[in-house]
Formats: structure tokens, sequence, C-alpha cells
């Protein structure tokens, strides 16, 4: 189509005026800043407002330390997990086509859609003590609950769909001739998974993995069933906000928050850096 | 493959099917007997009105948000949508501190309201509030790309035939919106039903009054009343899953849309 035959909007409609526009602008950077910029700004402002050495000795409690080594923990093995499975998954239902390919699809949405609380109590229904494999893990004293197995399986419950679904469709929209040209070069599986796949979607699969890094450290729902609360023992740093909370410490909560917060942040920043580069 | 379904399998199926076989060892007498309790079907009752209510709010202000990101150059643009993914990127207990923070009677918040007689923490509106927080994203996100790549020509051909602002809006743009808006919406919903933990700080958490069902699950389950756990569980899972084929369907009638018009 040709410049001229696409007439500017503003010839079109000189009735309009600029104060509609400005209106929603104001209104949308208004509710923005109550229900999002403030609620953010306003965990920074609790956990210094004591001061800066209160925060220090608030955040290098034991306790409060325990819990960001266990959910630093379970995010380091969570991640690798599940962006091997989320890469294999994807590459399955991308490149073959199988019986109950469909299934597998809804499968890995389940995690998207049910509440983590709900996948909680799934596992305790299944490992707990009255569970379906409960009696014989006690048997062979094999601790699951209330222990980091149970954690980071509950983690990866709830994490596992991130990395498939960011790279699911780059993988479905590429298509496979890349692969086969280098197939009929005589390229092996790993060289060609290594050299051409995984170049394509670098992007999409560190967004993913991103993503699913965020989510890890800030499981809640899930991981309070299963987790069992033992103070400096089983405490993810989520759950310590929670004790921290109830214990009427509510600064001690808002330290360990701003820790988590600027982990999101961070988050932030790289997903917006990411969407710009893909 | 081999590997990868046998991960799903134990990771997300296997727990799965322990729930629902706890569930058909209940039985539907039983199952029906708790649901139907009254603590039971006052938290269910809770958990889907304020769930309504953070819906909606979500669903008007995401499609103002949709619209000024898409439709007006304005400084700090970038920042703002930048800012929208903010709800997912931060934690839900530490979304639920901060909020029961800013609205208790000496937050921010709560010092405009409560003197106002509005008070938000331990009423139904903080946990409309903690739900609607955590699922911001989701209308804004899902109408974005539609209204990107909405084709300008059938707005100027409504404005050449004369049709004003509004009814471009009702007639011509909204339509095609539609799908994606209630995609949004779906999912929005059904992100309220399931928060946990943005709500539990902010909720007060009063049986009968502002307890939400996911909560009376845990307290059951702590009460080692596994079987009233599971069937709550369940029927939580089942109003999840159905909004699932809901939201793919309309996904599906969307992308039909979206082949119509291209």
């Amino acid at each position: 189509m040709s410049a001229h035959a696409d007439p500017a909007p503003a010839a079109l409609a000189p009735r309009e005026s600029r104060l509609v526009p400005r209106l929603l602008i104001g209104l949308a950077l208004l509710l923005t800043a109550v229900f999002v910029v403030v609620p953010m700004a306003y965990i920074f402002h609790r956990a210094f407002a004591a001061g800066y050495a209160v925060f220090l000795t608030n955040i290098t409690e034991p306790n409060t330390l325990h819990a960001i080594w266990l959910t630093v923990l379970t995010a380091v093995i969570v991640l690798p997990v599940n962006i091997a499975f989320g890469v294999a998954a994807a590459w399955a239902i991308a490149r073959f086509t199988f019986p109950g390919r469909k299934a597998l699809l809804v499968l890995i949405e389940i995690p998207f859609s049910i509440s983590p609380i709900i996948a909680g109590i799934c596992y305790l229904l299944l490992y707990g003590r009255n569970g379906l494999i409960g009696p014989y893990l006690l048997a062979n004293d094999i601790q699951i609950l209330f222990a980091l197995p149970g954690i980071v399986m509950v983690t990866m419950f709830v994490t596992a769909p991130f990395v498939v679904r960011e790279v699911l469709p780059l993988m479905q929209a590429q298509g496979s001739e890349q692969e086969q040209a280098a197939l009929t070069l005589g390229a092996s599986g790993w060289q060609i998974f290594r050299r051409v796949t995984l170049p394509n979607i670098r992007w999409a699969l560190l967004y993913g993995a991103v993503l699913c890094g965020a989510r890890a450290v800030g499981e809640f729902g899930g991981v309070s069933v299963v987790a069992g609360k033992i103070r400096g023992q089983t405490n993810t740093l989520p759950l310590q906000i929670e004790l921290l909370f109830q214990d009427l410490n509510v600064t001690g909560a808002f330290a360990a928050a701003s820790t988590l917060t600027l982990i999101a942040l961070v988050v932030l920043v790289l997903k917006t850096l990411m969407e710009s580069r893909r | 493959m081999g590997v990868t379904l046998s991960y799903l399998g134990v990771i997300v199926l296997l727990p799965v099917i322990a729930l629902v076989l706890k569930g058909a060892e209940i039985g539907p007498a039983r199952f029906w007997a708790i649901t139907t309790a009254p603590r039971t079907l006052a938290a269910l009752q809770l958990t889907l009105l304020a769930a309504t209510m953070a819906t909606i709010f979500n669903a008007l202000y995401g499609l103002l948000m949709a619209w000024v990101l898409v439709r007006y150059e304005f400084p700090g643009k970038r920042i703002l949508d930048a800012l929208v993914d903010i709800p997912f990127a931060l934690p839900t207990a530490v979304a639920g501190l901060a909020l029961s923070a800013l609205f208790a009677a000496n937050g921010w918040y709560g010092a405009i309201l409560e003197p106002m007689g509005l008070p938000v923490v331990f009423t139904i509106w903080g946990v409309a509030i903690a739900m609607s927080f955590t699922s911001i994203p989701f209308v804004i996100r899902a109408v974005q790309p539609v209204l990107e790549d909405l084709d300008p020509q059938y707005e100027q051909a409504a404005r050449t035939l004369g049709a004003g602002r509004f009814t471009i809006f009702a007639r011509v743009i909204f339509p095609a919106i539609l799908p994606a808006f209630l995609v949004g919406v779906t999912l929005s919903f059904a992100r309220s039903l399931g928060e946990f933990g943005a709500v539990v700080f902010i909720a007060g958490n009063l049986p009968m009054k502002t307890e939400i069902a996911s909560l009376l699950a845990v307290i059951r389950l702590e009460e080692y009343d596994y079987n009233g756990a599971a069937v709550i569980a369940l029927v939580l899972l089942l109003i999840a899953l159905l909004l699932l084929v809901v939201s793919n369907l309309l996904q599906a009638r969307a992308l039909r849309y979206k082949g119509k018009t291209a």
C-alpha cells in the first residue's frame, strides 16, 4: 500500500479533542500507582523504616538466613530440572506426533490452572502417613514430606509449565528444516541440538527460565502445605515472612520480604531487556 | 520423550490421581455432606464472590491499561508496560504482607479509609483486593496483542461513516477484542479462586466470614481431617479444570477470529 492511500487518522477526525486520551492515561497511571507501585515501594519503606542497622539484624537472624539458604537451594535444584524438562517436552510436542500428544499439552497446563494449595494437598494425600504410598515410605524410612524432597517436588509441580510455554510456540513456528539440513550434513543428535536448536530458542529459553526461577523462589501455597514449617529447618523465605508476620515482628517480615522484592525487580528488568531482544 | 512423560507422571499426574482416588474413596454421599456443610459453603461463597469482585475490577482496569498502552504515546509508557508484570514477579506472600500493612488502620491507605468507615483488612474487600492484585496482568496481556494487530481501516471506515468515538469502540473494536478479553477474564477469575498467599495475610481468616476455600482445606489438613481437605480440594480442582476448558475453547475461538480478519 502506498503512503498517500492511507490518510492520517487525524485528518479524518477533526472533532476529537485531546481530553479523552489525557483522562484515560491519567486514570491508568493513577490506578497503577495506587495498586502496583505504592505496595512495592511500601515494602522497602517498612523494611528500612527503623534504620539500616535494624534491617541488617533482621536479615542476618539465623532462622531467616536459613530460610534464604533453603529457598536458594530449592531454586538451584528445580531450575535445571525444569529447563531440561521444558526443552524436552517442547521438542517432543513440536517435532513428533504421537498418541497422547494433546493429553500431554493439557497435563502441562494443569499446574498453571490449579491452586498451589491443591498441589500441596495432592502431595500430602500421596506421600502422607495415610496417603497412597505413604506407608511404604514410612516402612523404608524415606522422608519426603516436611523435608527438602517435598519442598523441591511441589516447587517443580508449580513451575513445570514456564519453560515449555515459552519455548514451544517458537519451536513450532520455526519448523524443523534447519535441523533436517544439519542431519543430512551428518550432524549427530547432540550436535544438532547444540548448534542449531539451542541458538534458535535461546532467548525464549532464558525468558522461561527467569520466570520459572522467580516463581520457584516465591512459591508459598504449595510449599506451605508440605513443608511443615519447622523453624530453621523447613521454612523457605516466603514461609518465614508469614511466620514473622504472625509473630508480630512486622519489620522483620518486611526485611525478609524486601530481599524477595529485590529479586522480583531484577526479574522484571531482565524480562524487559529480553523482550526487546526477542 | 519417555523421560518427559515419566517426569510429568511423577510430578504432576500421580499427585492429582491420589486426590481423585481419595475423593472416590469418600463416596458421593459424604462428599455431598462435606461440600454442603455450612462452613464449607460459606468459604466457597466468599471465594466465588470475592473472585468475582476482583475479576470485575481487573476486567475494567485491564481494558483501560491495554487501550492506553497500545493506542497512546506518552512519556514513561515503556516503564508503565513493564510495571504491569510486577504482580506476577512479586511472590504472593510478599504482596499479601505489603497489602495488609498498607490497608491496616496504621498503614498509608488504611489511615485514609478506616476513618471514612471503609475497613478493608479482615473484610471481603481485603480478600478481593489481594485476589485482584495477584491477577492484574491477565486481562492486559491477553487484550494488548490483539489490539495491536487490529487493522485500523475498519475504524477509519466507521469514522468516515460518521460514527462517534464511543460507537466505534462499542461496535468495531470491542467485538474484535472480545474473545481475547474473555480469555483474560477467565484466567484472572481462575487465578483469583486459587489465590492463597496474598489472601491469608489480609483476610484475618475468620471462619464463616473471611475464610477462603483453599485455607479451609489447609485447616482441615491440620486437623488431620484428610477427607474434608480432599473434598474441598476436589471441588476447587473441578472448578479450575472447568475454567481451563472454557479458556481453551475461547482461545480456539479467538484464533479463528484472528484468522478471519487477517
